[in-house]
């Protein structure tokens, strides 16, 4: 069997054991645990055998006379299924640590989603063609809707309503549309790179085909298609950290990159400015959010508004027409997933450990929960795109992507939002460490959350740096992209 | 005996019915009548499969009854077209059947069980009369053998709710309408062309496509069969009729009557009218796309309000038919595979939906809203197949219902029909909204009743049920079968192929 289909099938036979281990939540445990890091061993020798220059296919099954599932690994993707396959492995142990001390319900159907969820990103990373892509795609928004309605509550399903409302809503009005009208021009689905509209459809037809494509794609949550991020965040942390910082969100951008590079083609972008109402939109998405974050005193619903801004730094990227900011974007991918990751597993370690929730109530809490406090203040500046972190990487090379396409415009956009990204992050973790706390409130001494959520929190910090100081981690496969 | 079998397939696929709709009265009380039934109907859909194959590699089959060659007897011819939707129809019955058993048990009183059962296989003949026959008089004739037997079936829903009695009485009278508007389509062309083969028929209608006679036909016809495949704004019958009917009833009707009634439309509109249809100065394709796009919108926008659940289902037949209706508006390849593919994958899956629901008759008494809160736990595969029937009624990819939304939209954006697209893709929105109504009712309400105790339905009704709903994902995962099928059929149709 293809090591892609294996890819596929770990976390499908995982989701079933978890289903028959339900009864004891020990050995359902472990079986999470063994899925996630067969999973990524799968990866990553697949990821090896891609840097080596291997470009593996496989083909599922054919769904209708001349359409086909099929699934292809490629340099964009890798990055993307590295990247889920890892983290999925942390927020296992985070998980077991959340779930338990909160002592939520419905484990197990919360394990089972989350392997389908994952196995639906590695769909995505690895989809050979639309049709695959437009699949996994929709099998991810309907195996996360039991996750984000996870507590039951009013609020809950009412949240789950607007996430199932606008995700499908604009992959079938308009993702569905602009992929079967690709169908109708070019008699094909299947990526290619260089793009398979370039050169058969006028770039009129191009440009309408690119914006339904990314505003189809609802995960991008680029602006008016954002609201169900932050609705999203009544789900459990862990849920909000993987699926609503990783998995989900950057399965749009992914497909945003992806798009760009294999649908439309990064030069015939260039030759016509297919990207420019996108890029007005995206702009406004990056500087709008990082307002709307600034207004915030829930923590969870701050960090959602500062991923709509961050993912449409990606958005740029791909509407850009540069191949620098491709590869930037490709970047952006992995390090704000590694930042965004460790600010979520922190504010739920702050939940777990003293059912604190908004930032008003964070005073001093530095003195309380250091070394949580200190990985976010990491993940922090990671995400404001400062060395020694991971973001300024693909910072630098989304910033040197604007110089290249001449948009300068963005350059300017990635600078305010770089401003407001100081303005709305460091607040809290100055107000943690160097506010006076109120009478009484962390005089316990140091209290911070069990180690199952310490542990991965420090991981993924240490991720942080680790992707300042060896780049090539990522960077291997991004100039990689054709 | 094979060789037998082998000649005289198509009559046989008639008479089999026929014969045990009639000895269902005679062979005895208790379950001999049901045990008949399913013997009948699972022959038949063995009988069905062959002759599908047997067109598909050798192309049209000719049977003359009697010997008597066509024009002068009655002939039957089995294409792809017919063969597909002959293959539906026996496969519904024969799963069907095996969930009637206790469903009718449970719903309807013993003494009437063999009147049940003959009047179900009348109806099975009648629809697969239809279906197969090559003689538009015929036709007619088995129409109205199956709607006189549909009466009395949705009627014998009286024995749970009276109103079943004034539903079949009103869809008698609106059916007969139909009818009638048919057969006078029937006797005009006949007054012009002297004959009643449909293969004849065709050939001597293609220089008259303009004539008045025949364009009178034309109307009669298409009024008649909107009303026969309950389009848009000829529904009206349908809604009470499948709400107060038996549960399998309603399954089996709503699998298998609209749908052979596409079928009727599919034979008048391309292979018999051909050209009047098609280049003709009444632009009927206008008005089918119009009314099938105001079906697909305004009957989703009612299904949202509906509080019985059964009847919520009936308004979304009706939206559902507008896609059938909409791909034979578009007469392009891609739009008529699209209708037919949808044929088949909506029998699957409303059949699927409709037999949860009777289900969930079978242990509440009745599937209204109040019934159906919190029934994801205390019925959980019934609950499930409801999940999976729904997503397919969206269009969800890998169940059935995509595959048809694919076919239609490429349809539409072939012929240019931008609007049409956004319609049938914003249908799907609005199927959502009723679907994920049921949803939350199902997952996140508590039960209305919590001290009645309520166990999953029995086996022999799970079983059938999610025959029909696993049906719907194995034909959106593997469509190649149907989409292929339903593509020769089009083409078929078309005159691509002879």
């Amino acid at each position: 069997m293809s090591p892609l289909v294996i890819a596929l099938v770990i976390p499908a036979a995982g989701a079933l054991l978890i289903g028959l281990a339900g009864r004891w939540p020990n050995l359902r445990e472990t079986v999470t645990m063994v899925t996630a890091g067969t999973l990524f061993a799968v990866v990553a020798s697949l990821a090896a055998d891609v840097l080596g220059g291997g470009r593996p296919t496989a083909s599922l099954v054919e769904v209708v006379p001349g359409i086909e599932l099929a699934l292809a690994a490629e340099p964009l993707g890798m990055i993307y299924a590295l990247v889920a396959g890892f983290l999925w492995i942390f927020n296992s142990i985070y998980s077991f640590g959340y779930m338990r001390t909160g002592n939520e319900k419905k484990q197990t159907r919360f394990y089972i989603c989350f392997a389908i969820a994952i196995g639906s990103a590695l769909g995505i990373a690895f989809s050979a063609n639309l049709f695959t892509l437009f699949v996994f795609y929709e099998v991810m928004t309907f195996s996360t809707f039991p996750l984000v309605t996870h507590k039951g509550t009013p609020a809950a399903v009412r949240a789950g309503r607007i996430y199932l409302g606008i995700l499908l809503f604009t992959s079938t009005c308009l993702l569905l549309l602009a992929i079967i009208w690709t169908y109708v021009a070019t008699g094909t689905v299947d990526f290619k790179a260089g793009g398979i509209l370039a050169g058969v459809v006028t770039p009129g037809v191009a440009a309408t085909l690119f914006v339904l494509f990314i505003l189809g794609t609802g995960k991008c949550a680029v602006m008016p298609f954002h609201f169900w991020l932050p609705n999203a965040m009544v789900a459990p942390t862990p849920v909000s950290a993987l699926l609503h910082a990783v998995a989900v969100v950057k399965a749009g951008v992914f497909i945003a990159l992806k798009i760009a590079v294999f649908v439309v083609g990064v030069d015939f972008i260039a030759a016509h400015d297919l990207g420019t109402v996108l890029c007005w939109m995206a702009g406004a998405t990056v500087i709008i959010a990082s307002l709307v974050a600034m207004t915030r005193d829930n923590l969870k619903a701050l960090l959602a508004y500062s991923t709509v801004g961050q993912l449409s730094y990606i958005v740029l990227a791909a509407c850009m027409g540069s191949r620098l900011a491709i590869e930037g974007g490709a970047m952006h991918i992995a390090m704000h997933a590694f930042g965004k990751i460790t600010l979520f597993f922190c504010a739920g370690a702050i939940y777990v450990a003293h059912h604190k929730t908004e930032i008003s109530q964070m005073k001093g809490i530095g003195r309380t929960m250091p070394v949580t406090l200190f990985c976010f203040a990491i993940g922090s500046l990671s995400i404001i795109g400062l060395p020694p972190f991971g973001g300024a990487w693909s910072k630098w090379f989304l910033a040197l992507g604007a110089l290249e396409s001449e948009h300068v415009a963005l350059l300017v956009v990635f600078l305010v939002s770089s401003f407001l990204n100081v303005a709305y992050l460091m607040p809290i973790v100055i107000r943690a460490f160097f506010v006076a706390p109120d009478e009484g409130t962390w005089d316990k001494g140091v209290q911070e959350a069990p180690i199952a959520c310490l542990l991965p929190i420090v991981v993924t910090s240490i991720g942080c740096v680790a992707l300042f100081l060896f780049p090539d981690l990522v960077y291997s496969f991004a100039s990689r992209i054709p | 005996m094979i060789d037998f079998v082998q000649k005289h397939l198509p009559i046989l696929i008639v008479v089999l019915p026929l014969l045990a709709g009639l000895g269902a009265l005679f062979v005895g009380r208790r379950h001999q009548p049901w045990m008949l039934a399913l013997a009948t109907t699972w022959t038949v859909f063995g009988l069905t499969i062959a002759l599908l194959t047997r067109v598909l590699r050798d192309g049209t089959v000719e049977y003359a009854i009697g010997g008597w060659a066509p024009p002068w007897g009655i002939a039957l011819r089995v294409d792809a077209v017919n063969a597909f939707i002959l293959l539906i129809v026996a496969g519904i019955a024969a799963v069907t059947t095996v969930f009637a058993r206790r469903s009718i048990a449970a719903e309807v009183p013993d003494y009437r069980w063999r009147f049940f059962y003959s009047a179900w296989l009348l109806c099975f003949t009648g629809l697969l009369g239809i279906t197969i026959t090559g003689d538009a008089f015929n036709l007619y004739v088995l129409l109205e053998i199956s709607s006189l037997s549909t009466y009395t079936l949705i009627a014998l829903g009286m024995g749970k709710d009276r109103r079943a009695l004034t539903a079949a009485f009103r869809y008698l009278v609106l059916g007969t309408v139909g009818a009638t508007f048919i057969l006078l389509g029937i006797g005009h062309l006949y007054m012009m062309t002297g004959t009643l083969n449909m293969a004849d028929l065709a050939v001597r209608l293609h220089d008259l496509h303009d004539n008045r006679v025949v364009l009178t036909a034309f109307a009669f016809m298409t009024v008649g069969l909107g009303l026969k495949v309950a389009l848009f704004p000829l529904h009206m019958w349908l809604p009470n009729a499948y709400t107060y009917a038996p549960s399998v009833v309603t399954a089996f009707l709503a699998a298998t009557a609209t749908k052979v009634g596409a079928y009727m439309a599919y034979r008048f509109m391309f292979t018999i009218f051909g050209r009047t249809f098609t280049e003709g100065q009444f632009t009927v394709d206008i008005f089918l796309i119009t009314f099938s796009c105001i079906a697909i919108v305004f009957a989703s926008f009612v299904a949202i309000r509906q509080n019985h659940i059964k009847r919520l289902l009936a308004y979304s037949s009706v939206a559902q038919i507008g896609y059938i209706v909409l791909g034979m508006g578009l007469h392009n390849p891609d739009g008529l595979t699209g209708s037919i593919v949808h044929v088949f994958n909506h029998a699957i899956t409303k059949g699927g939906l409709f037999l949860a629901l009777g289900a969930i008759v079978y242990r509440l008494g009745d599937v209204t809203v109040g019934e159906f809160q919190g029934i994801g736990r205390r019925m959980p595969l019934t609950a499930a197949a409801i999940v999976v029937g729904g997503l397919s009624l969206v269009g969800v990819p890998l169940t059935a219902g995509f595959i048809s939304k694919w076919y239609l939209i490429q349809g539409c954006i072939e012929s240019g029909r931008w609007v049409v697209a956004i319609v049938v893709l914003g249908g799907s929105v609005l199927a959502v909204v009723y679907v994920w109504r049921l949803v939350e009712l199902a997952y996140f309400t508590a039960p209305s009743q919590p001290e009645v105790e309520v166990r999953e339905a029995p086996l022999s009704l799970l079983i059938p049920t999610w025959l029909l709903i696993g049906a719907t994902v194995w034909f959106g995962i593997d469509a190649t079968f149907t989409a292929s099928t339903a593509r020769t059929a089009a083409e078929t149709l078309l005159g691509v192929i002879p």
